[in-house]
């Protein structure tokens, strides 16, 4: 909520031009607002209506299973229902909403305006809601996907047909968009845009823990995207990644849907947590007990969670050293996840706790999501796993940690940042009622799911014999999940239920100590009046008159001379400004570009490529005047004081800029997804006796070396661009461009070549579909990079690029060197492991 | 701008603390790859995999190595300074020291996490 203009602001002239600079739009243009706390509220609303559809889900399958041989759904239904079920929950709302309260916190949280690339979250929000209502949508048609969460092929690839996996596939590869460019500006946010003075021993644990789930969100989504590929060109273009008939195999995606999904687990996990560990300091009012150790607890996590994706698979047939080994590793993630629990345990022992709804939600959180902690230490240990091993003993499980581990703690913070978002306070005598009916609706619901399971009732059938005696314990469960959704209710009723007659809370009404409890009520656009300097952890209640100077405008940036939209940007590791940043405003270019990006992928569900393609010309172009007419303005001046005797850049480039962080990420997070693509090939490597097939086709080693020569060629006139530029040698650096782009066509001709002239067919063998992806990925690549050439070149042209602000051939020269590497690991996959391995 | 903002990305303390779980990542894939690879391709038909563990013991002495090597250098970073102040004063002398803290503890959890995979080669020497 933000006021309109004040008599503080019409006093205040700086106050008034910084008010003008941050103001919402009104009417329908409200809709073009970029600014973090309306996305990040739209996000918010979004994802809880998607766990809202999920839930109602969740219901249809209990009423279902609620007596033997029901039939209120049929198979094909209950298929539907469970497969959207987990989709929606993990996809449109687990991960979604962590990005969302981010986004909508995260900036509050470190005294700054506005994250660095407040359109690319607008955008990525866009693409969300497209994405997730195209998915959501289907079932109402009867065609929803119907192969579970994970899509396991061949069933997905063979036997089921209709549009529904293309749906799943594309749907939420085009979501996955979206949290990939929510990782970015995360990452950025948290390394770039603290306030000054916040070392890394001063940042809040929130902002770690987020750090830490955006990197896990940079190398886990990725296998994931990569893993959609190769279904998507299977299913479409025939070929046969995972067809066994043709030298495929069901296991890659295993692999590859598993290295994403067991990290997933832990980065819906981990933000959960990262709000208790900002409620609990505020209501055991002591400072978090073992800093350190919770630093540690997440980087380690972090870790960890990558090296636990094969025990899903437990049951396929690995060797029992591979096993151990998984088996050794999910152990081990045990230790830093108990770590962080007895830290917050420990604080809450040392601290005089006051009572509050948040606190109960924390603490029954944190009772739930132990329970299945230990179920899932017991599945780690493979004997049981085979066991147990799709059956509801695993639903249980499962359930006990993401609801107890996500679902509570984010009520939880749901109670404790509605004031600070709305300025209205929730009430304690409704929160009670819908944490009891929660707490014991989900334990009468869940906790005999570990029995039913244990006597033998499998995962996802629509339903059972009466003979299996699992009928009562299903009754139960089924009126437990009545019970939870009335909790659900109340919460929901508490949330929505009309306000205007209650009075605003208190500013900070929870007393708490960190900076996002700076917000006015009711709140401001621009955030907080004055980018201050952090001494503490806690500085509303260890730094004297902190909020009077803050308020008064006593730190930096306290005005907008210039009415232009500006946050401080400092370095990595000591926080000392180094750039005062100017963000764009409100505009309705993302929303464009959301819809021609999302018909890229919807249109391709229904295999109209034509349209599809046309869709991909015009979000290219609309993401184009994006970059044109809101990145690396040049400013009217070089410097800015902003305050205290400080004077800043205004522009920066390198390493310094947060778009050439941003370019870095993108391209870390490109790179899992081609590495993931480089393991596929050679994953079909250890599995085949033969690979390459004797007798096959390869793409030689001519073409590929002449690609890789002509790459590096590019690369190299890339990089003299930059020079030349710098040096303002306009006819070099022109010439390089040109040099460069028509390389850049030949190094494609080149890449095409190899394959195509060995008549190598897609469709025949995995080898030569295997070939063509890694191929077709670099062409790709190069063909982005001629775009971006030519971009700078028109910069340049335009006067929008000189010697001195040259960010655009600074970021696309980093792009690349990705590229450099992704061609000369292109050419040692596809033309000398072959020489090698025969 | 004062002098020290121009050296504004002294990145190396985020290395650090991620430094010692990434060797425990490396050995981590390097045992998962070389067991994967042996069974599939090497493996005799009794399923035997003696080199697999003579292989992954020598990853676990030389990952082992270098992770006390971070613990040792993360500990001192820890006593830098006056031994006893917290880790969160404003000064750069207490980051320095919340840092060792915690890469001295994340080189301790590789660690224990780095002996859990080898020790599944001492207890387990076959594919099958």
């Amino acid at each position: 909520m933000t006021a309109d203009a004040t008599t503080t602001e019409s006093r205040d002239p700086d106050a008034k031009r910084l008010f003008d600079a941050w103001r919402t739009p009104t009417g329908w243009r409200y809709w073009s607002a970029v600014n973090n706390s309306e996305v990040g509220l739209w996000y918010v609303v979004a994802s809880f209506t998607f766990f809202l559809f999920g839930g109602i889900l969740a219901l249809l399958m209990r009423i279902q299973l609620a007596v033997p041989e029901n039939d209120f759904l049929t198979a094909d239904q209950y298929h539907q229902v469970f497969t959207m079920h987990g989709s929606v929950m993990m996809f449109l709302f687990a991960v979604p909403i962590l990005e969302a309260i981010s986004i909508l916190l995260l900036p509050e949280m470190l005294g700054a305006r506005d994250l660095p690339f407040p359109r690319l979250s607008a955008y990525g929000f866009w693409c969300f809601l497209i994405g997730g209502v195209f998915v959501c949508g289907s079932i109402f048609f009867g065609v929803a996907p119907e192969g579970g969460w994970f899509m396991y092929p061949p069933m997905t690839t063979e036997y089921q047909t209709g549009v529904g996996v293309d749906i799943w596939l594309l749907g939420l590869s085009f979501i996955e968009v979206a949290s990939i460019a929510a990782a970015v500006e995360l990452i950025v946010g948290v390394l770039k845009c603290r306030p000054p003075g916040m070392r890394l021993n001063l940042i809040p644990l929130y902002a770690w823990y987020i750090l830490v789930v955006a990197v896990m969100i940079l190398f886990a989504f990725p296998p994931l995207i990569a893993g959609d590929l190769l279904m998507e060109l299977e299913r479409s273009l025939d070929w046969p990644f995972f067809d066994a008939s043709r030298g495929g195999d069901p296991m890659l995606w295993q692999h590859l849907f598993w290295i994403f999904g067991h990290p997933e687990v832990y980065i819906v996990f981990l933000p959960s947590v990262a709000l208790l560990a900002m409620i609990v300091p505020t209501f055991a009012r002591t400072a978090m007990v073992g800093y350190g150790w919770i630093v540690l607890a997440a980087v380690g996590t972090g870790f960890l969670s990558f090296g636990l994706w094969v025990h899903h698979m437990f049951t396929t047939g690995l060797p029992a050293i591979s096993i151990g080994i998984f088996s050794a590793a999910s152990q081990a993630v045990a230790i830093p996840t108990g770590i962080q629990l007895f830290c917050f345990i420990a604080t809450l022992l040392v601290g005089r706790v006051t009572k509050s709804v948040c606190l109960l939600f924390t603490l029954g959180g944190l009772a739930t999501f132990i329970i299945g902690g230990l179920t899932g230490v017991m599945v780690a240990v493979a004997p049981f796993d085979y066991q147990a091993h799709d059956t509801y003993f695993i639903v249980g499980h499962l359930h006990y940690v993401l609801i107890g581990g996500t679902i509570f703690p984010i009520v939880a913070g749901v109670y404790y940042y509605y004031p600070a978002v709305t300025g209205k306070q929730l009430s304690e005598r409704l929160g009670r009622s819908a944490f009891w009916l929660m707490l014991i609706g989900f334990n009468i619901s869940f906790f005999p799911m570990h029995f039913s399971g244990l006597l033998g009732m499998p995962r996802r059938v629509y339903t059972y014999q009466a003979e299996l005696h699992v009928g009562t314990l299903n009754l139960i469960s089924t009126i437990g999940a009545f019970v939870l959704a009335a909790g659900f209710l109340v919460f929901l009723w508490d949330v929505l239920r009309p306000k205007s007659r209650q009075p605003l809370a208190p500013r900070n009404v929870w007393n708490a100590g960190t900076l996002e409890w700076l917000a006015e009520v009711p709140d401001k656009p621009w955030g907080v009046r004055s980018i201050p300097i952090v001494e503490t952890r806690y500085p509303l209640w260890e730094q004297e008159r902190f909020v009077d100077d803050v308020d008064e405008g006593r730190f930096y940036l306290p005005g907008a001379d210039e009415g232009k939209r500006e946050t401080l940007v400092t370095s990595v590791v000591d926080a000392e400004p180094i750039q005062c940043l100017r963000v764009p405003g409100p505009t309705f270019l993302t929303h464009l570009a959301a819809v021609f990006t999302g018909g890229v992928f919807i249109l391709s569900t229904f295999h109209w490529y034509v349209a599809a393609a046309i869709s991909g010309v015009l979000a290219v172009a609309t993401i184009l005047v994006w970059l044109w007419t809101g990145t690396a303005w040049i400013p009217e001046k070089h410097e800015k004081d902003v305050g205290r005797g400080v004077t800043l850049p205004i522009y920066v480039s390198g390493s310094r800029a947060v778009g050439w962080w941003a370019m870095f990420i993108t391209m870390l997070g490109d790179m899992t997804a081609f590495i993931s693509l480089v393991f596929g090939y050679f994953f079909y490597w250890t599995i085949q006796e033969d690979f390459p097939p004797q007798g096959s086709n390869g793409p030689g080693w001519i073409y590929p070396t002449a690609a890789l020569l002509t790459i590096t060629l590019v690369w190299l006139a890339v990089m003299a661009a930059r020079t030349w530029n710098r040096q303002d040698r306009g006819p070099m650096f022109y010439g390089a461009i040109a040099f460069g782009v028509t390389l850049s066509l030949a190094g494609v001709w080149a890449l095409l070549m190899g394959p195509s002239s060995h008549a190598m067919d897609p469709t025949s063998h995995v080898y030569p579909a295997i070939v063509w992806v890694l191929v077709l990925w670099t062409a790709l690549h190069v063909v982005v990079g001629i775009v971006m050439q030519l971009y700078c070149a028109a910069r340049r042209m335009a006067g929008k690029m000189t010697a001195r602000y040259d960010a655009d051939i600074v970021n696309v020269t980093l792009y690349w060197h990705f590229i450099a590497l992704t061609s000369l690991i292109t050419w040692l996959v596809v033309a000398a492991f072959p020489m090698v391995a025969r | 701008m004062s002098k020290s903002n121009l050296h504004d990305n002294r990145i190396s303390p985020l290395w650090a603390i991620v430094s010692a779980p990434a060797i425990w990542a490396m050995h981590f894939l390097a045992s998962y790859m070389t067991a994967a690879v042996f069974c599939a391709k090497f493996a005799d038909s009794d399923g035997s995999a003696g080199e697999v563990q003579l292989a992954v013991m020598i990853y676990t002495v030389i990952a082992l190595l270098l992770i006390v090597a971070i613990a040792v250098i993360g500990f001192r970073h820890h006593h830098h300074g006056r031994q006893f102040t917290s880790h969160d004063d404003s000064g750069r002398d207490a980051q320095r020291r919340m840092i060792g803290f915690s890469t001295f503890l994340l080189a301790l959890l590789s660690a224990v996490a780095t002996v859990f995979t080898a020790l599944v080669l001492v207890f387990v020497g076959t594919c099958h």
